[in-house]
């Protein structure tokens, strides 16, 4: 869309703009066409956005904006960009990851102007809730299935199992916990989830864990909420509304390749949203709010794969790519490429001359590009079909930095311990994590059994934030800041008792258990590449003696397994019987002794016989002493 | 309470109840033995159904195609366990990490207290390896668990083929809700209890093991896989695990349905099912089903890998093929099928299995006796201490024909003291202790002055021990308070029946085979047992009936039951060893049986023992 704006007439684009939604003819195909020469010299430059779609947290958002904006000199109000990332795994299978975003300047929170009525590429059902709710940042994945980091590496975006949500409101909002319940109801509806089970018992106000990733300096984690829910079960239903809110739809753009039947047939899936404040230029003079969609799947080697290592856009998908979407301005296919730089892992084809390095996740990655946008990109066939075969074997897997387990130990219903093992794999670097766990009331914590272990020593955290749970009110939170020496395994352990319930409180599957969502550790991790000494290599020797800040470390979240844990259940199937026998029992034992207890006992005159009453009523009648 | 409140009709009963004590207690024995032999005749029994609607309805096709590759990976094991001399850890690490499963191993190391002659070993040493299949899209929250032992020489190789044969077919597959966890344990139920400690993070029973580094959750079920040949004629269906427990009845359900569907023979406790129960030898035939079941169960000893499960509240048991000269052969894809079946049903469960009976008996595999029908058969022999404590209770309330109503019994001048009960009752527990810790403890003084292994010292010092106990106690309480009087054994026995009611009343409710067994021979003894008897006589059967010489008897009824009959000198070996082996389940799995035993029911006879001899 930036291009066509370029040439025509602003107030006409957005004409064109509703037209381009409701019918994409021939019109699309020029615009496409149009944009192709720009496109090209952009991709040249690439190298930044690709860095950024890695770490939410880096901040060259400013930079791509510059990009932008030397080239656009009526600067459009919105824009969309849309790019996949496929990512072959050690373990043969493959990880693809979307990711759209929309980027609006405008004003959501303005109370005092007129509100936001007109909407373009921004789904509206979104800004409205924005508006209404005084939302500054709003995060929400519905994640089915469980980052494996010790087969995979890390995620791009890193999510629990179930559905989680955190959301910073507006610093004006008075009353945060009404905005928060209704903010959930509403994108319960929205992204047809059960997100109104979100209340105070699962809701918990971090203090250190979640901070905003987008402008603003907000630290008063009064207006924080953060909430999982991790027994969600994300199917068809979450995700058509998540397409929905998507500018092309499934109609056109990478987004053809979201069937359902296919991303469901993987061993991971997970799709987020993600909106918060960015700057809208170099100098950061006004903000404009980004929203991102993400979606990542992992398709299974051996069930999705038949068990060989070859992969394409049809086999994961079922479906090729024919052209971008006509709204975004820029649209891009990334393939890792790094384990092989002279193809002798796998071939790719068709191949790309479009190479693209950088930093990701603390490691140097290289990619092929692929734009959409360009038409000899589709070849001959019209149709994109990324094909990689294996050709030999790939070695282990460098293991990735930090990641935690956790489980429950012991055994019985009575009492239980939660055992949390953070694992930092550096060979010489010791860093600190932040651990977040938010229970539920009804594991009662001991919390002087807290400890935390590394190396069989202790481990003192230099910060602990502990908020006790009230009975059905909310839940226990515990923060604390530990440091993972290097080479290491910490244990984090606490004791809890599993609280009887009453019999109204139980699902109505008791006996399955009751589910404790995954606990949240963030980390600024040293990076591999700060590791690497061959980098000196292919670098200037003076550029690389003291680490460069954003290459020595970067930001982590590593989610554990939610546990399973079942509590003291009743035999619901017997009512009947429990209610006979304590009937039985009350009105037996109860009546029995209550008659002992409150009886007079007095010796008792044996009756006279009859002749003898008789002769006394005769005696009477006479007046003469009785018998 | 009103019949009771009343003092005529109170006394009534009580008369009654002292007069006819006997005749009733003679007919409550008859009848608690009539109605246990009762619950194996089939009008008598419930037919087993399902109970699980989320095992019961579903439809699941099985598929699985490889036997004869199984098969062939079982010699391929079978091999490198040759040629390693053990567990092939490494070739086992590499199959599985083949197939697409996270492996991981655990390695544990165990000190016997005394070493396993059955067995052969004394310091176990060894490694499990288990692979995990992850579900697509699971959260790693409930998993299944299929195990199978590599055992020492060349038996169980075809279930550890099959084992890896189904994880293979299992990996392709994408409709699992649960982990799958495979596990080839070294050393049986060493091994298995060495994993499931390192799993649950606990460490009950001084096992020394690695920590586990892949984990699946909370475990549903278990199924253990005991394979000796490459085909089969049967398969049997072991559920006596550890202390008595039972998994849920559905998992025997479960079982049972696939061999209907697939048609292959199932036996339970090695016995086919017959269907002419209106026959003397259908009786029998079920009756000594039945009584194996009480047997095995009684014995607290896990009969199967999948004993160690149930204390973890998983439901398990072990499937074991049996290979016998009959015609109608199984292969190895039939078996695979089976599992396949039954681990997809299982994948299938909402909830754990809770919907079905724990405590049971099963004369067939159709056919059970829940919890409500062999309860009385216990109750009527308890009913008998209960009375018999009736019965001194009154007679101590009224010392002399003279006094009314039981006024003077406080003041009666042969009350005993206090000690008088308490002596014997102390003394004979620490003849328990003694005969609990002793054998153990005492072992290498023993092997030092006797010609014995530690084994043979450590049985024969239970065994010298526990006759010691016969000539001790009976004679201490004199020591301190003097010439026991009448009132004294009434008063001695009136407390030993009733702790022994309470005690085997507990033991009933725990493991109802080991309370009834006991009961059996005990409470007969308890309940004729006075000063006045003819001593050398009832001494001997006092003897018969105590509870070292019950473990005897249930040996030979077993062999007898199994119908392998052993001889005298034979099954007097056999009863050693299954001493040390109850010796032995104790320090490896926490078997309660041993110390029940000797802690409390063997001081509980003792004081029955010295009431024959009160003087």
């Amino acid at each position: 869309m930036a291009a066509l704006s370029r040439k025509w007439d602003p107030l006409f684009v957005l004409v064109l703009g509703s037209l381009v939604f409701s019918c994409k003819g021939d019109v699309l195909k020029t615009s496409n066409d149009r944009t192709e020469s720009i496109s090209a010299t952009k991709i040249e430059e690439s190298s930044p956005q690709a860095a950024d779609l890695g770490d939410l947290r880096q901040s060259d958002e400013a930079e791509s904006n510059e990009d932008r904006k030397a080239f656009t000199p009526p600067p459009p109000n919105d824009q969309f960009q849309e790019e996949m990332v496929i990512r072959p795994l050690y373990s043969g299978d493959i990880y693809a990851s979307f990711q759209f975003r929309t980027q609006w300047d405008t004003d959501f929170l303005h109370d005092g102007k007129k509100a936001v009525s007109h909407y373009r590429l921004f789904p509206k059902s979104l800004g409205q809730v924005l508006s209404k709710f005084s939302v500054r940042e709003l995060h929400i994945s519905f994640t089915q299935g469980y980052w494996r980091t010790m087969q995979w590496g890390q995620p791009f975006i890193p999510s629990p199992p179930g559905a989680e949500l955190w959301v910073w409101f507006h610093h004006t909002v008075t009353d945060v916990d009404g905005n928060w319940k209704e903010l959930t109801n509403v994108l319960s509806g929205i992204f047809c989830a059960s997100l109104n089970f979100i209340d105070s018992t699962n809701t918990v106000e971090p203090s250190a864990s979640f901070k905003p990733l987008g402008l603003g300096n907000a630290t008063d984690h009064r207006f924080l909420r953060y909430a999982t829910l991790p027994r969600e079960i994300v199917c068809t239903e979450n995700l058509t509304p998540w397409k929905k809110l998507l500018p092309c739809g499934s109609k056109a753009g990478l987004a053809v390749l979201m069937k359902s039947e296919k991303l469901f047939h993987s061993s991971f899936h997970s799709q987020a949203v993600h909106i918060r404040p960015v700057c809208k230029d170099w100098q950061c003079t006004s903000t404009a709010w980004e929203l991102r969609q993400t979606l990542n799947v992992v398709f299974d080697l051996y069930t999705s794969g038949q068990g060989k290592k070859e992969w394409s856009l049809f086999k994961m998908f079922s479906r090729t790519l024919t052209e971008a979407c006509p709204l975004a301005s820029s649209s891009k296919i990334y393939v890792d490429v790094t384990d092989n730089p002279g193809g002798e892992l796998f071939d790719l084809s068709p191949s790309s001359p479009l190479i693209s390095t950088a930093v990701v996740l603390g490691d140097r990655r290289t990619y092929s590009v692929y734009d959409l946008t360009k038409k000899e990109t589709f070849g001959q066939l019209r149709s994109l079909n990324l094909l990689l075969r294996w050709k030999g074997e790939s070695d282990d897997m460098l293991r990735p930095p930090l990641h935690a387990e956790r489980y429950v130990s012991g055994f019985g219903l009575q009492k239980g311990e939660i055992h949390t093992c953070l694992y930092n794999s550096h060979p010489y670097r010791a860093y600190p994590v932040l651990l977040l766990d938010s229970l539920p009331w009804y594991l009662r914590l001991y919390v002087h059994t807290l400890t935390v272990t590394s190396k069989t020593r202790e481990n003192k955290p230099s910060y602990i934030h502990y908020q006790p749970s009230k009975d059905r009110l909310r839940p226990h939170l515990l923060e604390m800041l530990v440091q993972l020496p290097p080479h290491s395994v910490t244990e984090v352990t606490v004791q809890f008792e599993r609280a009887l319930l009453k019999w109204t409180e139980y699902t109505p599957d008791p006996n399955h258990g009751f589910y404790i969502g995954s606990s949240v550790i963030s980390a600024l991790v040293p990076s591999i590449v700060a590791m690497d000494t061959n980098s000196t290599r292919d670098r200037p020797l003076f550029s690389s003696f003291f680490p460069t800040k954003e290459e020595s470390s970067y930001f982590m979240r590593v989610y554990t397994e939610p546990l399973l844990v079942n509590l003291p259940t009743p035999d619901f199937s017997m009512p009947y019987n429990v209610i006979c026998l304590t009937c039985t029992v009350v009105a037996v034992g109860y009546g029995s002794f209550y008659n002992l207890l409150t009886r007079t006992f007095q010796v008792d005159e044996p009756s006279a016989p009859l002749a003898k009453r008789l002769a006394n009523i005769i005696r009477r009648l006479r007046g003469v002493p009785l018998l | 309470m009103g019949l009771l409140s009343d003092p005529n009709r109170r006394k009534a009963i009580t008369s009654l109840l002292t007069r006819l004590n006997t005749p009733i207690c003679v007919v409550c024995y008859l009848a608690g033995i009539a109605w246990f032999m009762g619950l194996a005749f089939e009008p008598f029994t419930l037919r087993t159904y399902m109970s699980e609607n989320a095992m019961g309805s579903t439809m699941v096709e099985e598929r699985f195609p490889s036997g004869e590759r199984a098969l062939a990976t079982a010699r391929e094991f079978a091999a490198h366990k040759k040629k390693v001399g053990g567990m092939p850890v490494d070739w086992l690490v590499k199959t599985m990490r083949a197939q697409g499963l996270e492996v991981f191993t655990q390695s544990f190391s165990r000190n016997l207290p005394f070493p396993d002659e059955s067995k052969e070993r004394f310091v176990v040493r060894g490694t499990n390896v288990y692979g995990i299949l992850r579900a697509p899209r699971a959260p790693r929250t409930e998993a299944l668990v299929l195990s199978a032992p590599c055992s020492p020489g060349n038996s169980n190789n075809q279930a550890v083929g099959l084992l890896l044969g189904l994880a293979q077919y299992f990996r392709s597959q994408i409709y699992w809700a649960k982990d799958i966890i495979f596990l080839v344990n070294e050393h049986d139920l060493i091994g298995v209890q060495a994993w499931l400690e390192g799993y649950h993070h606990t460490n009950i029973t001084g096992m020394g093991y690695t920590p586990l580094q892949g984990r699946a959750g909370s475990i549903q079920a278990a199924l253990s896989l005991e394979l000796n040949s490459d085909v089969v004629t049967s398969l049997d269906l072991v559920l006596e695990g550890l202390n008595g427990q039972l998994p849920n009845l559905d998992l025997a359900n479960l079982f049972h349905a696939f061999c209907q569907k697939l048609g292959i023979l199932c036996t339970i406790q090695g016995k086919l099912q017959r269907s002419d129960w209106d026959t003397v030898e259908g009786y029998t035939h079920s009756a000594q089903t039945m009584l194996l079941m009480v047997l095995k169960q009684a014995s607290g000893r896990p009969w199967g890998e999948h004993g160690l499960f149930l204390r973890y509240h998983i439901e398990a048991a072990s499937i074991r093929g049996v290979n016998s000269f009959r015609q109608y052969k199984t292969d190895a894809t039939s078996i695979g099928r089976l599992f396949e079946g039954m681990v997809r049903k299982l994948n299938n469960l909402l909830e754990r299995l809770h919907q079905s009976y724990f405590f049971y008996l099963m004369p067939s595999l159709t056919r059970f006796v829940s919890i409500g029908y062999y309860m009385p058969a216990f109750g009527l022999l308890t009913t008998i201490l209960l009375l018999r404590a009736l019965d001194l209770w009154v007679h101590l309330g009224t010392p002399t024909p003279v006094t009314e109503d039981g006024v003077g019994e406080g003041e009666s001048p042969s009350s005993p003291g206090l000690l008088s009960v308490l002596t014997p009752v102390v003394i004979s527990h620490l003849t328990g202790v003694a005969l609990y810790t002793l054998p153990v403890l005492s072992q290498e003084m023993a092997v030092e002055h006797f010609p014995v292994s530690e084994t043979e010292a450590v049985v024969l010092t239970a065994i010298a021990i526990y006759t010691a106990g016969l000539a001790l106690p009976h004679n201490t309480h004199r020591l301190i308070s003097g010439e026991g009087t009448e009132q004294g054994w009434r008063v001695l026995k009136l407390v030993a029946l009733l702790y022994l009611a309470v005690l085997l009343g507990c033991t009933a409710l725990i493991n109802f085979s080991l309370g009834f067994i006991l009961a059996v021979t005990l409470v007969p003894a308890a309940a004729c047992v006075t000063p006045h008897v003819p001593k050398a006589l009832s001494a001997v059967a006092m003897v018969l009936l105590s509870p070292g010489c019950t473990i005897l008897y249930c040996v030979f009824l077993f062999q007898e039951l199994q119908e392998v009959p052993v001889s005298l000198a034979e099954g007097w070996m056999l009863f050693l060893s299954v001493i040390s082996q109850g010796i032995l389940d104790h320090a490896l799995y926490g078997s309660l049986v041993y110390p029940l035993l000797a802690l409390l029911v063997y001081p509980c006879w003792l004081l029955f023992w010295n009431i024959l001899f009160w003087k």
